[in-house]
């Protein structure tokens, strides 16, 4: 597909690299020539310099041509202008715009056809509720929720002095009493989809499907012990910090922001009345024990700079918080951010992607298209769920006589109300929900894609 | 420096050579040219040794891939390409020295057209179709086709940018099309339907099969090898005005002839660079004409000698209709600065190009005003857009580099004792890709008498102006082979 990415900032970017391994056509839009010479040199797109909203460089660009305008520069102004005039070039262009002012949010939702506008995507949003998700469920670095929320994928670590360490996998169903199947590890920056046989090691992070009502077993078991999150320091008031402290507040826990802009303090502690919001530079560790880490149940880092949100959870470890996560712009598969006790790592621009990317596959094949996709191991794997449809393939032939191909993996089917973690006996049938993981970089447009 | 990654395109671009080898190897046979057909095969057996044991090399490679590698990757490759590319000269005894069947090849491969072989026609018929064929091969370059044919790193196409931009010529090498390998295609399907369409044309004024094969090629690549000992003379007159035509659109920039499918044509009326060099090849062509008018029995017959000189020349073909070194002192004068100015960047012709010619007479304005008025601001613009001062400043380093590498070759060629006329001839004969120059190397000689020293000299720079200096200068550099 022909697909335009007007701005170039970090989303756009995290955008076309997963557009172009999908095989696509990709023309990037940017005011900043230095910032698209960057790009043209590391992946397989063509640039274009001007202003994205003019109709000049949209014709330019292609825009007559081209099947999708996905906006994500800085301003959602321009975003929005910017589809609006895509639009009226060509009026079978889908669109799709970054809006992050919660201002806006009202408008663009009820006004879509005045926008034109066929999806908006919010990263922070999306990044707030993905970090309430994790800090209701302490123990876990990451979920992702399928068939409706009834089976999820969430990731373990196996440190020194875990059950797992040293399990092999085909003793993992009775170590934890309940009905799992790992996925993938991720094994030095490796992901391994593994046999029955495989051996977990420490430092190996584990990926397991699961009921998500089984989740609870699963943590007893595993002698986690973790209690319910009460207390929430948040380091840095951006756009985020906002969103999560609303959210937070909504399952009655206790918020407290420290930002370092007293103009935005003022600001947040306008808009949040029930939190605490204290004035003070998050980096210095004497702010940080005076307004009591210590006591706090979670820490989530939110400043501007990768860097500083590392530091800052690098401190709330040694001083044994917990739940940790870190907002990481760009360094969220460095090798160093991999290798250092940050909890779980969230990545805004990453997060949206998938959502993207399963507008673009639905797109791209009309029906049989995936519901659900998720990046997991550290975006060496992709987690997609299918409806199983008249369409499908070997309906109802039992798994061990299918032919799947090489790095790809069935790990849920959902009948209804039933969940099924399969094995070789099991089946599917049109009507019901399946999630496959699929490794080694290949591409899984289609269910029927997975069979040899 | 990724030598891994390096080996590994080594080895894909000798693969492609051997299988360009076999349409030869075909002709051979049909003619019954026994020991040529046996110095192919062996040639061929060779080149696909070396291409395994790159390929065994390159095994695991990595793939990181940056610009100076892109550099490094295209100035070795053709010269590796040229080093293999000339055994079947050398092994058939055709050409028995190997200094001379590389000068030959690498005169092919960079499109320069520049001979050692004062006869020609005793060439096999597969010897000349090979050397033809070379002009084909290295008009657009041999890893355009590369990348036009195979995803050469799997889904990480970025640093692919870096090979086009090391082999295309022009001051702003940039895609047509989001995909580079959809890039490299459309410029390849030009090249081949153009040169079909010359091969055509060519067939319909009666010329034979294989001359016209050999001449289309020739001319597509912008190249200059005859097949006959008088290049193009004894062919009709609707033959050497077909060749006229085609040399002219073969030294357009090929993005024009995509715009006009595109039927951008707008676009394409208004281009600067196409208007420059339309203009120039105009006015030459009156000037030529009225300067030799009396020199042949009409104005037309002066008119089309003229014409077709002027076109060889300035598309940096090398083909000729006519010995112009008997021309008047104006005319060689006017055909010397052709070969400076050369054809449009982009194309397959060389010289400094049209574009960089303009970007240079609109730096020099801009210096001119700005003398006049100091604190005037002002950007230079080539069709509208703003030209990045970066590529500005590329250029004037360009041309300075370009002027050092004329003074040294000449003042090098110099030990060889021809006349100033044939030694500045020869070099920007081949450091511009034309092929004959004046004097001793003038249309109807030819380079043997050079010694080997010189002939190595010619042959760097014959490559240096093919893939316009900076991919062979950074090899030179001891910066570039150290470890980092």
């Amino acid at each position: 597909m022909k697909i335009l990415i007007a701005g170039c900032g970090k989303v756009g970017q995290a955008l076309a690299k997963e557009l172009c391994e999908d095989g696509h056509d990709l023309t990037m839009i940017d005011s900043n020539s230095a910032v698209l010479n960057a790009c043209v040199e590391r992946m397989d797109v063509m640039a274009l310099h001007g202003n994205c909203a003019t109709m000049s460089v949209l014709r330019q660009a292609g825009a007559e041509k081209a099947d999708l305008l996905i906006a994500c520069t800085g301003s959602d102004e321009l975003n929005l202008l910017c589809s609006m005039t895509a639009h009226g070039i060509n009026p079978e262009l889908h669109t799709i715009a970054r809006i992050r002012d919660p201002e806006y949010i009202e408008q663009t939702h009820t006004m879509r056809d005045v926008f034109a506008l066929s999806m908006t995507f919010n990263p922070e949003k999306e990044a707030a509720t993905e970090m309430t998700r994790l800090l209701l469920y302490p123990g876990f670095f990451k979920r992702d929720a399928f068939a409706k929320g009834k089976v999820e994928i969430v990731e373990l670590r196996v440190d020194a002095a875990s059950k797992l360490k040293n399990l092999p996998l085909s003793s993992l169903n009775a170590t934890v009493k309940c009905r799992v199947l790992v996925c993938a590890v991720l094994r030095d920056g490796e992901a391994i989809t593994p046999r029955g046989n495989f051996v977990l090691r420490e430092g190996d992070r584990v990926f397991v499907t699961a009921p998500s009502d089984s989740l609870a077993t699963l943590l007893k078991n595993l002698g986690i012990v973790t209690r319910k999150v009460k207390r929430v320091m948040i380091a840095g008031g951006g756009t985020i910090s906002y969103y999560l402290a609303e959210k937070l507040h909504r399952n009655h826990m206790e918020v407290q922001i420290i930002e370092s802009s007293p103009a935005r303090c003022v600001d947040l502690a306008s808009r949040l009345p029930f939190a605490t919001v204290i004035q003070g530079d998050a980096g210095d560790h004497g702010v940080l024990e005076t307004d009591g880490i210590a006591s706090c149940d979670a820490l989530v880092s939110l400043t501007g700079m990768d860097e500083l949100n590392m530091l800052i959870s690098l401190y709330a470890n040694s001083r044994k918080i917990p739940q940790i996560i870190t907002k990481l712009g760009r360094l969220e598969n460095s090798k160093i951010a991999n290798s250092l006790p940050l909890g779980s790592v969230i990545s805004p621009g990453k997060l949206c992607c998938s959502n993207i990317l399963r507008y673009v596959r639905a797109m791209q094949n009309q029906g049989g298209a995936a519901v659900t996709i998720h990046s997991i191991a550290g975006g060496n794997a992709e987690a997609i769920e299918f409806l199983v449809d008249e369409n499908t393939l070997h309906c109802g032939e039992p798994l061990k006589q299918l032919k799947l191909r090489k790095n790809v993996l069935l790990v849920s089917i959902t009948r209804g109300e039933e969940i099924m973690i399969p094995n070789g006996d099991s089946r599917f049938f049109s009507g019901d929900s399946v999630v496959v993981v699929v490794s080694g970089g290949e591409t899984v447009l289609q269910l029927n894609d997975i069979f040899e | 420096m990724n030598f891994k990654m390096i080996s590994r395109i080594y080895a894909m671009i000798l693969f492609i050579e051997a299988l360009f080898m076999i349409p030869a190897v075909g002709i051979g046979l049909g003619y019954g040219e026994h020991t040529a057909v046996i110095s192919f095969l062996v040639s061929m057996a060779a080149i696909l040794a070396v291409a395994g044991i790159f390929a065994l090399i390159s095994q695991n490679a990595d793939k990181t891939f940056r610009a100076k590698e892109g550099l490094v990757c295209v100035g070795t490759s053709w010269i590796l390409m040229s080093l293999l590319g000339c055994l079947p000269f050398f092994l058939s005894g055709e050409i028995p020295s190997y200094m001379d069947a590389l000068f030959e090849i690498v005169s092919g491969f960079t499109t320069t057209g520049a001979s050692i072989l004062s006869d020609v026609e005793a060439l096999s018929r597969c010897m000349l179709y090979w050397r033809s064929f070379s002009h084909w091969v290295g008009g657009m370059g041999v890893l355009v086709f590369l990348l036009a044919l195979v995803p050469v790193s799997g889904k990480n196409q970025g640093f692919t940018m870096h090979l086009l931009r090391a082999e295309s010529p022009g001051p702003d090498v940039g895609k047509l099309v989001p995909k580079m390998r959809q890039t490299a295609m459309v410029l390849y399907m030009t090249y081949v339907a153009l040169t079909f369409f010359d091969f055509l044309f060519l067939i319909f004024g009666e010329m034979p099969l294989f001359d016209a094969v050999c001449t289309a090629f020739g001319t597509a690549g912008t190249g200059g090898f005859g097949i006959k000992n008088d290049s193009i003379a004894s062919y009709s007159p609707y033959v050497q005005n077909v060749c006229t035509v085609f040399m002219l659109l073969f030294g357009i920039n090929f993005s024009c002839f995509y715009l006009l499918i595109l039927r951008q044509f707008r676009a394409v009326f208004k281009d600067e660079e196409l208007r420059l060099y339309l203009g120039v090849v105009a006015v030459s062509i009156i000037l030529i004409t009225l300067n030799i008018a009396d020199l042949y029995g009409s104005v037309w017959e002066s008119l089309r000698y003229s014409s077709f000189q002027v076109a060889s020349i300035i598309t940096t073909t090398g083909f000729a209709t006519v010995n112009f070194d008997l021309w008047p002192s104006f005319s060689k004068g006017i055909l010397m600065v052709l070969m400076l100015i050369g054809a449009c960047a982009g194309s397959t012709g060389g010289g400094i190009k049209c574009a960089r010619i303009l970007l240079l007479l609109k730096g020099v304005r801009r210096n001119i005003s700005q003398i006049m008025h100091p604190q005037k601001v002002q950007v230079i613009r080539v069709n509208g857009k703003p030209v990045d001062e970066r590529i500005l400043s590329n250029t004037n380093s360009y041309l300075a580099i370009y002027v050092t590498i004329i003074v040294v070759s000449f003042l090098v060629l110099g030990l060889d004792n021809f006349s100033m006329t044939t030694n500045f001839s020869a070099t920007m004969a081949c450091f511009n890709n034309i092929g004959p120059g004046f004097d001793a190397v003038g249309p109807s000689c030819n380079f043997a008498a050079f010694s080997p020293f010189s002939k190595l000299i010619l042959i760097v720079d014959m490559l240096a102006g093919r893939l316009e200096i900076f991919p062979i200068l950074i090899l030179l550099s001891p910066k570039t082979w150290k470890r980092s």
